[in-house]
Parts: C-alpha cells; structure tokens; sequence
C-alpha cells in the first residue's frame, strides 16, 4: 500500500512515554465502552461514576475489589514473568485450575490436620501441580521445539475437562447435585483478615509474589538473563546463559503462582473445588501483563485496576443496569487500545507526501 | 409336539430380539452419522477461517470470541427481523468487523499475534454476552428461540436408507460448509490468490519483493476468518440451540486453532478433522442421551490431547506456515 507517510522506528521512548501509555489506553478504553453504555440508554459519566464509587466509596466494595485483586494479582505476575522471558504462557488459567487440584487433595483429605500444618501444604501442593501443568509445554518448548502459545492454550482446556471429570465422578460431592468437589477442611480454611469482610490470607500471599518477582525483575542477575532470554535467546545462548533451564524454571515460577490464585480462590472463597473456579483470571492476567508492561510495580496497579473494573461493573449494573459484562468489554478494549499505545512509544509516523 | 413347538419360539424370539437389537443399532449409528455432521459444522467454517489466516501469516487467537459474536448477533437479527438467513448474513457482518480489528492489530500495528488474539477475544466474548442482555427479554433465566432452518428433503436422495438420514437430510448451512472446503481448497491450490496467500504466510519479504501487497492480503485473509468463524458461530445459536447463551462455544474457537494444525493447514484434511471431532462429540452426546454413564469429559478433552500430539510430529516436518506470527515491517 503506497500510504502518504511513513512508519518508522523512534528511539528507545522516555520512561514518562511508557508510563502514560497505559493510563492513556485505560483511558481512551472507557471512552469507546461509553458508546456500548450509551447504547444501554444510561449517561456513561453516571455509569462510571456508580462504577468507580461502587469499588471504592463503601467498605463492602472496597473489600470486594481486593478479594477480586488476589486472584487477578497472582494471575498477572505469573504472566508477567513469563512473557519477560517470552514464554507465551496462555495457560495461566489451567495451572490455576491445576494448582486447585492439588490443594483440594490435601484440604479434602487431611481432616482434623491444623491449619498450621493444612494450609502451608495446600500452598506448596498449589504451587506444584500448577507449575508441573507449565512444565509440560515447557519442555515440549525447549526439547522439541513445539509452539507454547497452542499448548498453554489446549492445557487450559484439558485440565479444565479434567476438573469437571473429577468433580462429577471420583471427587464429586456426595451432598449436592452441582459438580463441585466435598469442602475442604474447616482448618484448610484461610483465615479472614478484616472482620467483617472476605478479605482473606491469599491476598498477601499474593502480593508477596509480586515483591518477589519485583526482586527477580529488577534486583536479580537472574531477572536480566531472563530479559535477555526474551529479547534473544540465540545470542544469550552464545554469552552462556542456559536457556532450556532459563525458560523451564521461568516456567514452573509462573506454572506456580497461577496455581496459587487457585489455592486462594479455593481455600479463601469457595472451600469446595469448582469448575467455576476461575471467572477467566487467567486471560484477565495477560491483559494485566501487558497493561502493566510486564514490571511488578506496573503489573500490580493493573491488577487492582481490573479489579475495580470488575467489581465496579457489578455495582454499575445494579444501580443502572448496564449489564455487567462490559467489564469484559472493558478489559478486552483495554489490550486493544494498549497495543496502539504501545505502538506509539515504539514508532512514529511522518508524512512522506505534501 | 408342545415341546418342540415351544423349543422352536424360543428360538424364533431370540431372533426377534437380536433383530430389533440390531435394528437398534442402527438407529443409533445413524442418527450419530448424521448428529457428527450438525456437530461438525461450526468447527467447518472456523477451521477453514482459521487455515486462511494462519496461511497468511497470522495466528488468529480472536476465533472464540469472533464465534461468539456470531452466535449472538445471529441469533439477535434472527430473532427482531424473524429471518434465519439475515441473521447469518449480520454474524457474518460482525466476525467481519472483528477480523477488521484483528488485521489493524496485527498487520498494521505489527502487535504480537495471540497477545492480539486474546484481546479481540475477550472483547468478543464479553460484546456478545453484553448485546444479547440488551437485546431479549429473558424470561425467568430463559431467552425466547428461534426457528431453525428447515431440514432439506432432496428427491430420491434423502429416502436412500441410512445414506439419505446421514447425508441428505440437513439443513441448508451444512451443505455451505461443506461448499466452503471445496471452493477454499480450490483457491489454496488452484487459483492465484491461494498462491499469493502463501507466499505471503511463508516468505512476505520475498512476497513484498516481488510486488504483491502484504498488507492488504493478510487484511482480506483475517476479514474472511471472521466472517467465516462466526457464520460458524450463527450455526451454534439459530441452527443447533435454538438461542444464544454466554460463552455457548464452548471452546470451539479454540478446537478450530487444534485442528488447523491436526489438517496441516489442508482444507480437505481440515474436513476430516472436523468430522472425526464432530463424530466424538456426537458420540458422547448420544451414549448421554441413551442414559449410559460415561466420563464424558475425556471425550471432549480428546481433540486437545491429539493436537498437542499433532504439533510435536507437525514440529518435527515443520509444515506451518513459515512467517507464522511474525509481524511483517518493509524496513525492518
């Protein structure tokens, strides 16, 4: 196509650029979504206002959009230290699903165990089958060359298939008719934080992985091989950085903290396994990835971001009837206009023709 | 001879049973032949869709959410204008549009392909579900239906015994479907632009050298996936359920994206593909209607499994298309 400019590469952008690139794209967002509102027949201004006040004006809501953050925090920092490396890990939902597994097991079976004990093994056990879930398009990355992005994406649905095999046949719940698997044990419960609230023990854990992968990220000799591995990994093999073992442990860290959302999701929400587990935490997670450009600080105010979003919608719908997907629409229209975005700060154009 | 008599209906009996067993039978595989085929139908066009993007170039991930905006805005135009077809014309529309958004991603942007694809598939997934709450009344959970397409009744063709039920007796769309492989088959290896599309998903640079525009063909191949997807998508809502439900795919986009690969990118092997996964879930389907308890969750988990298989031997013959998601910039 002969166009009357050209598109062509700028210099490295400011960090002022690459900070306002995303609140520019949140914002230019909730722009295009205003049109979807209007079309509900309510005034967007009083639609958000209502979304916004309803995630952070009341205790209730304030509480909710943090019990909202823990799953979409752990979700987003597993992606994002993926991609830092560029493993395309589609799959953080299925580790998740993966991680509740495993944690079930434990939390089902060791009645009577204190939480002292229960709770730091459905954690590990979490961790592990979440990451043995990564590990697999992992190795299948790295020893045979076979693409991540399919095999994330087909691992979600294999486990989730599973999931619903286990919670329908040899786990399922002998009292009720849904499949959902029996309540774990009333020890395997997480502690609630706030009194009065569903603020529970996952959402430190969860920000404590987003300070750990801060000290990977921006700390750790470790977290420039893996920049270097995402950047090149032809020429990090050449300056000896191992990549198979680089791209398999990246692997396994992410594999591990979206199978934490699911051990929180489990052992501080629902106490039974679920095939509703996850309302799409982990798709959410690699738009909170790149919203937050892939840096835990970045990654975790997209987080809370997302979650205002979602719970913010629920109120929004309630009040004016938007229906509550257009936190959804948000979500997706956010990526898209990020992608823009970052198109901006990585190229310029100039015209060619007067 | 009372005994010998008695001797003798016992054995005319048994006969009677094992006919009507077998009778039976037969009932049952036909009706999951021809179940395999109504099954089959929306992996058809979104395979097809999806083997012209990825030819061109582009992994397009934005499939389950193209599909679930066609089943929604079928079923929606279907249901206010109260005809099928223009109700399959406006899916079409849509999925269009949202390949418009894929292909300004993707090929104008140069943004990563699947971080793109999900994107337009949350958009997607989240539009159809918000425009089909504004767009019925649900009544106590339930939304109104739709009349599907009524089944074609071919002269001669459709009473051929076990052949006319499998093969002559659908509606329409599934004969479209299966048009649609021929003619794109036709195009991939018959025609011009089927060698412009993949020289494009191979070499773009050698493509761009020689004078044909990268750009505006990966837009056409990404236009024509969504349109196709989400025809596929209609299908799910007017033709098979009768009305549209959130996130009604079910992962069908995404078996779309297993088994472009499972048909190496071949419209013809493509076909098979889809029949053979159409054929599984016509088959739990069926064994669940008729009350046997199977883990059918292993079923539906079967065209994943393969197709993780498929790509380690298809890895090792590396027959995807070369410049598969990887953007393509002149002056890079």
């Amino acid at each position: 196509m002969d166009l009357p400019f050209k598109v062509e590469k700028r210099p490295p952008a400011p960090l002022w650029l690459r900070v306002t690139a995303p609140i520019i794209s949140v914002v230019a967002a909730l722009a295009v979504c205003s049109a979807f509102i209007l079309y509900a027949g309510v005034n967007p201004l009083y639609g958000y206002y209502h979304l916004f006040a309803g995630a952070l004006g009341s205790t209730l809501g304030l509480s909710e959009t943090f019990v909202r953050f823990c799953p979409l925090l752990f979700c987003g920092v597993a992606v994002a230290l993926a991609f830092t490396a560029k493993f395309w890990n589609i799959g953080a939902e299925g580790q998740l699903y993966a991680g509740g597994l495993a944690a079930t097991f434990f939390g089902v079976s060791f009645i009577g165990a204190p939480s002292a004990l229960i709770i730091p093994l459905m954690f590990v056990s979490g961790f592990l089958g979440g990451a043995l879930w990564a590990a697999i398009p992992a190795l299948l990355k790295t020893k045979l060359k076979v693409d991540d992005v399919v095999t994330t994406l087909m691992g979600n649905w294999i486990i989730w298939y599973f999931t619903s095999y286990l919670l329908t046949g040899p786990w399922k719940n002998p009292v009720t008719v849904w499949p959902e698997s029996p309540a774990i044990a009333p020890t395997a419960e997480f502690p609630i934080l706030v009194p009065g609230t569903r603020i529970h023990l996952g959402i430190p854990v969860a920000l404590f992985c987003a300070f750990i992968y801060f000290l990977i990220y921006a700390r750790s000799s470790w977290g420039y091989e893996l920049k270097a591995i995402g950047a090149n990994p032809k020429a990090s093999n050449l300056m000896g950085i191992n990549v198979t073992r680089g791209l398999v442990t990246v692997a396994i860290l992410s594999g591990g903290i979206a199978g934490l959302a699911g051990v929180s999701e489990l052992g501080g929400i629902h106490h039974h396994m679920k095939t509703d587990l996850s309302f799409g935490f982990g798709y959410t997670g690699i738009v909170i990835a790149m919203l937050g450009g892939l840096h835990p600080i970045g990654v975790t105010a997209a987080a809370f971001l997302m979650s205002v979003i979602s719970t913010g919608s629920q109120v929004m719908y309630r009040v004016t009837g938007v229906p509550y997907p257009i936190s959804q629409v948000i979500e997706g229209m956010t990526l898209v206009c990020l992608l823009l975005g970052v198109f901006f700060t990585e190229y310029r154009i100039r015209r060619t023709r007067d | 001879m009372p005994f010998a008599r008695g001797v003798l209906h016992r054995v005319q009996d048994q006969e009677d049973e094992r006919l009507s067993e077998l009778v039976i039978t037969l009932a049952f595989v036909v009706s999951v032949l021809a179940m395999t085929f109504r099954m089959a139908v929306p992996l058809i066009f979104g395979t097809v869709g999806e083997a012209f993007a990825e030819r061109s170039g582009v992994l397009n991930l934005g499939i389950e959410g193209m599909m679930l905006m066609g089943a929604s805005v079928g079923y929606l135009v279907s249901y206010h204008v109260g005809d099928n077809w223009a109700g399959v014309a406006a899916a079409a529309l849509a999925g269009a549009s949202m390949g418009l958004l894929m292909a300004f991603l993707t090929v104008t942007l140069g943004a990563q392909q699947h971080v793109a694809g999900i994107g337009t598939t949350i958009v997607g997934s989240g539009l159809s579900f918000y425009i089909f709450r504004l767009g019925v009344p649900l009544v106590s959970g339930i939304p109104p239906t739709v009349t599907p397409f009524p089944e074609l009744n071919i002269p001669l063709l459709t009473d051929i015994p076990v052949l006319g039920p499998v093969l002559f007796h659908h509606q329409a769309l599934v004969y479209v479907a299966l048009t649609t492989v021929l003619i794109s088959a036709f195009i991939f290896y018959r025609t011009r632009f089927g060698l412009i599309i993949r020289a494009v998903g191979e070499n773009p640079r050698a493509a761009d050298t020689a004078g044909i525009d990268v750009f505006r063909v990966r837009y056409i191949c990404l236009i024509l996936a969504g349109a196709l997807t989400a025809i596929g998508g209609s299908w799910l809502s007017i033709a098979q359920s009768r009305f549209f439900l959130p996130g009604m795919t079910y992962g069908r986009g995404w078996i779309c994206i297993a088994l472009v690969v499972f048909g190496y990118w071949s419209p013809l092997r493509i076909l098979g593909g889809a029949l053979l996964f159409g054929g599984i879930d016509a088959l739990q389907l069926s064994l669940q209607a008729v009350g046997v308890e199977i883990p059918y969750q292993l079923f539906l988990m079967l065209p994943y499994v393969v197709t993780i298989l498929a790509l380690i031997t298809v890895s090792r013959r590396a027959k995807a298309p070369a410049a598969l998601l990887k953007p393509y910039r002149r002056e890079e």
